[in-house]
């Protein structure tokens, strides 16, 4: 710089101002809490009428919450600990968790079993849910049912194991005959299961003796939390592909076949699902011998799977019908068949645009397993509003059991849903 | 025409099974274990403790009568039902007998074909008011609000009650106990009407029970007992006895510390003849000569089963009134042993 002003100019600066902050009005919570908050004298008045609201909820379930007792065997000691003060009396899920969670009747000693299978579930359950794991994994989640069979209900071993050796020669029997055709090897796959079964039942009879390594647990000493958590696994996971058999065949052009269809569809939708438990549970016992009775837990999930898969058919059939016709022409114009056509082009497009119907079905059937309390299968709710609320101890405590359901009921579903908002992700292909 | 067949065979096969399950008492020994049917849950009647075991008022009588046929009080399958599924439970044979706190009356044992084989408790619809209130009887209640479960008999035994005594009050509708409960408290209806021993129950879950009474006017008769199915009078004299069992030991003082000696040790002949240190009572019905002091044995006498599971000493705190001995000016009696 040359000095020739260096008499005129009083003073030159020669850096720049470090940054000042912005004003106090224009940063941080400041900024956030005038521009979301208090933009306009309505918001403004919104904001304190929600803050008025979130401090009356809390300040009436936080000291029910914080101040609650764990530590008590009965509502009537739960009220001498509290003395008056407000506090939720959460001993009662102290003292009866087992119950809520596995029913009166499960043995004690046998709790692993279930939690097992719990956790094994989630192994079998992840290579279906989440198809960037090794494709390999599918064979333990094709065991899993089996596994978990014996696991819950016990009893000997060769009973799954012979249920397991029918589904692979039926399926041998299918791929060996399916090449002439397709209704030879579908027939013949069954009748080949069918043999199977039937011998394999007299082998079990004849071989089991009664000691086994696994305690047998009858159906009716299931119960809990862990009965709806079977019935919706077992239901959801059978009622969808029940469902797009469903779909397909009221769409199909051979009229036997199509009308089946709809008249199941539309006679299952239009009962409610607690009249079809109603018929499970007390109908059903007419018509069988009283020794013979088929397992209840099999009739109501017959019933539930039914009912969930003529709704879930339907949530199909919209996706099928939401496909233009082109892919359908595309598909044949490559020269595929109906079976290559459909798992090919047609039915991963139809299921993607169904995704969110389907979830909706599988979180209400899920919720629904709580009806089976009707027909005195002691699930969750059937647990808390018969033995606990019956108990002479624990009568007249609600809110906390409600609540406990609720949450149980509310971290499956959540998940859910979760889980299928990331599958509509993972899945989109169309460029919004 | 196919399907009708199809009904048709499954009905002829459900009358088949029915006609071979005539013998109940012998279906029962060859199983090994009694099938009770007992509510889902009814404080101090039924209900599983923290272990899973039922305990109650009706489950003394199925633990009585298995002991009485099978000798053990603990060989009996409970299977709960609610109040719509007891019935065809009965009915389709899928329980041998039903103790489940049911009102005997003249349909369900005329037209539903069932026996009802005795009465175990005597029940009948009460008043539960805030003491706060002032009222002492039933009759001081003009212009109350009563909450009143909809759809049972105790609606229409309150709108006869109220007619006959020229009051007015004012209903208000609620579906179950647990909401009648809540209702009650939070002050919607003045009054709460249901069966006596089920406002007591109620009543002792309260916070503060004292606050609360029961008007001493009981306005309708509900007589439960265990009940069996129709035509198999074999079975259903074996229940009835042993319930007579139990309250004929309370009348002559046999009780479930002294059933194991008093046989021997005593003189009165009824005593003798109903353990079965006498007589040949047992066999005549096709049990056990001891059948009486194993069903005492379980859970006592009909005074001890009542003061362990709804007596005064429990938090339900039900008095004896019409269901004390007929000697103490109950209505509790029992045919003589002879």
């Amino acid at each position: 710089m040359s000095d020739t002003h260096a008499e005129s100019i009083r003073f030159v600066r020669e850096t720049t101002l470090p940054q000042a902050e912005p004003p106090v009005a224009e940063r941080g919570i400041y900024k956030w809490g005038r521009e979301n908050l208090f933009a306009t004298p309505g918001n403004a008045l919104l904001t304190l009428i929600a803050l008025y609201v979130i401090y009356v909820v809390l300040s009436a379930v936080l000291p029910w919450l914080l101040n609650g007792v764990w530590n008590a065997s009965s509502l009537s000691e739960c009220r001498e600990i509290l003395a008056g003060e407000t506090g939720g009396c959460f001993a009662v899920l102290v003292d009866r968790w087992q119950q809520l969670l596995f029913g009166f009747k499960y043995p004690s000693a046998e709790y692993w079993r279930p939690a097992l299978a719990f956790v094994l579930f989630f192994v079998a359950a992840a290579p279906v849910l989440f198809f960037d794991l090794p494709r390999k994994m599918l064979a333990f989640t094709a065991l899993f049912p089996f596994l978990a069979y014996w696991l819950i209900w016990g009893g000997p071993v060769l009973v799954p194991v012979v249920a397991l050796v029918g589904f692979v020669v039926g399926y041998l029997a299918y791929a060996k005959l399916v090449t002439r055709s397709f209704a030879g090897g579908f027939f013949g796959g069954i009748a080949a299961a069918a043999v199977t079964w039937i011998i394999g039942g007299f082998i079990v009879d004849w071989l089991s003796g009664p000691s086994s390594l696994l305690r047998a647990v009858p159906s009716r000493d299931l119960g809990g939390y862990m009965l709806n958590f079977m019935l919706g696994v077992t239901c959801v996971s059978l009622s969808v592909p029940f469902g797009i058999a469903l779909a397909l065949g009221r769409q199909s052009s051979m009229p036997l076949i199509k009308w089946v269809s709809v008249v199941f569809i539309e006679f299952i939708r239009g009962v409610p699902l607690i009249t079809l438990l109603f018929v499970a549970s007390v109908m059903l016992a007419y018509f069988f011998p009283p020794d013979s009775n088929v397992d209840l837990f099999l009739r109501v999930v017959i019933m539930i799977t039914m009912f969930s898969s003529a709704y879930i058919a339907e949530v199909i059939r919209g996706g099928l019908a939401a496909l233009p016709k082109g892919q359908y022409e595309a598909a044949d114009s490559l020269g595929l068949d109906y079976a290559q056509a459909m798992r090919l082009i047609i039915l991963p497009q139809a299921l993607k645009i169904s995704i969110p119907g389907i979830v909706n079905i599988a979180v209400g059937l899920f919720k629904d397993t709580t009806l089976v309390s009707v027909i005195s299968m002691f699930d969750l709710v059937g647990m808390i509003r018969g033995p606990i609320l019956a108990s002479t101890d624990w009568n007249g405590v609600y809110w906390e059991l409600l609540g406990f359901a609720a949450l149980l009921f509310f971290v499956v579903c959540y998940g859910i849903s979760q889980y299928s908002q990331w599958l509509e992700r993972r899945l989109a292909t169309d460029h919004r | 025409m196919k399907k009708t067949a199809i009904f048709g065979a499954l009905t002829i096969a459900g009358l088949a099974a029915g006609a071979a399950a005539a013998g109940t008492l012998d279906d029962v020994k060859a199983r090994g274990k009694l099938n009770c049917g007992v509510t889902t849950g009814l404080v101090g009647f039924a209900a599983p403790d923290a272990n899973g075991k039922w305990e109650g008022f009706d489950v003394a009588v199925c633990r009585a009568v298995a002991a009485a046929v099978l000798g053990d009080g603990d060989a009996v399958e409970f299977v709960p039902t609610t109040g719509k599924t007891r019935f065809t439970a009965l009915a389709s044979g899928e329980i041998d007998v039903l103790a489940r706190n049911t009102t005997w009356t003249f349909s369900r044992d005329v037209d539903l074909k069932f026996n009802f084989i005795g009465v175990n408790y005597y029940d009948g619809q009460g008043f539960m008011v805030p003491k706060a209130l002032g009222v002492s009887s039933a009759k001081d209640l003009d212009g109350a609000t009563v909450c009143i479960q909809t759809g049972t008999t105790t609606e229409l035994n309150l709108a006869d009650f109220f007619r006959t005594n020229n009051i007015n009050y004012e209903p208000v509708p609620i579906e179950t106990n647990a909401e009648a409960q809540q209702q009650y408290l939070a002050g919607a209806c003045d009054v709460y009407t249901t069966d006596a021993s089920g406002l007591a129950a109620t009543r002792a879950t309260f916070e503060t029970p004292g606050d609360h009474i029961l008007l001493p006017e009981i306005i309708s008769k509900e007589p439960l007992g265990p009940l069996v199915r129709h035509g198999d009078d074999e079975w259903g004299d074996v229940v009835a006895w042993t319930l007579y069992a139990l309250i004929a030991a309370e009348e002559l003082g046999v009780t479930s510390a002294n059933v194991a000696e008093i046989g021997t040790s005593t003189n009165n002949p009824e005593i003798k003849r109903l353990l079965g240190t006498e007589g040949t009572l047992g066999e005549m019905m096709g049990v056990d000569a001891d059948w009486a002091a194993k069903a005492i044995a379980v859970g006592g006498n009909y005074g001890e089963i009542f003061a362990k599971n709804i007596g005064e000493e429990t938090p339900i705190g039900l008095a004896r009134g019409l269901n004390a001995q007929w000697t103490n000016g109950g209505l509790i009696y029992a045919p003589p042993f002879r």
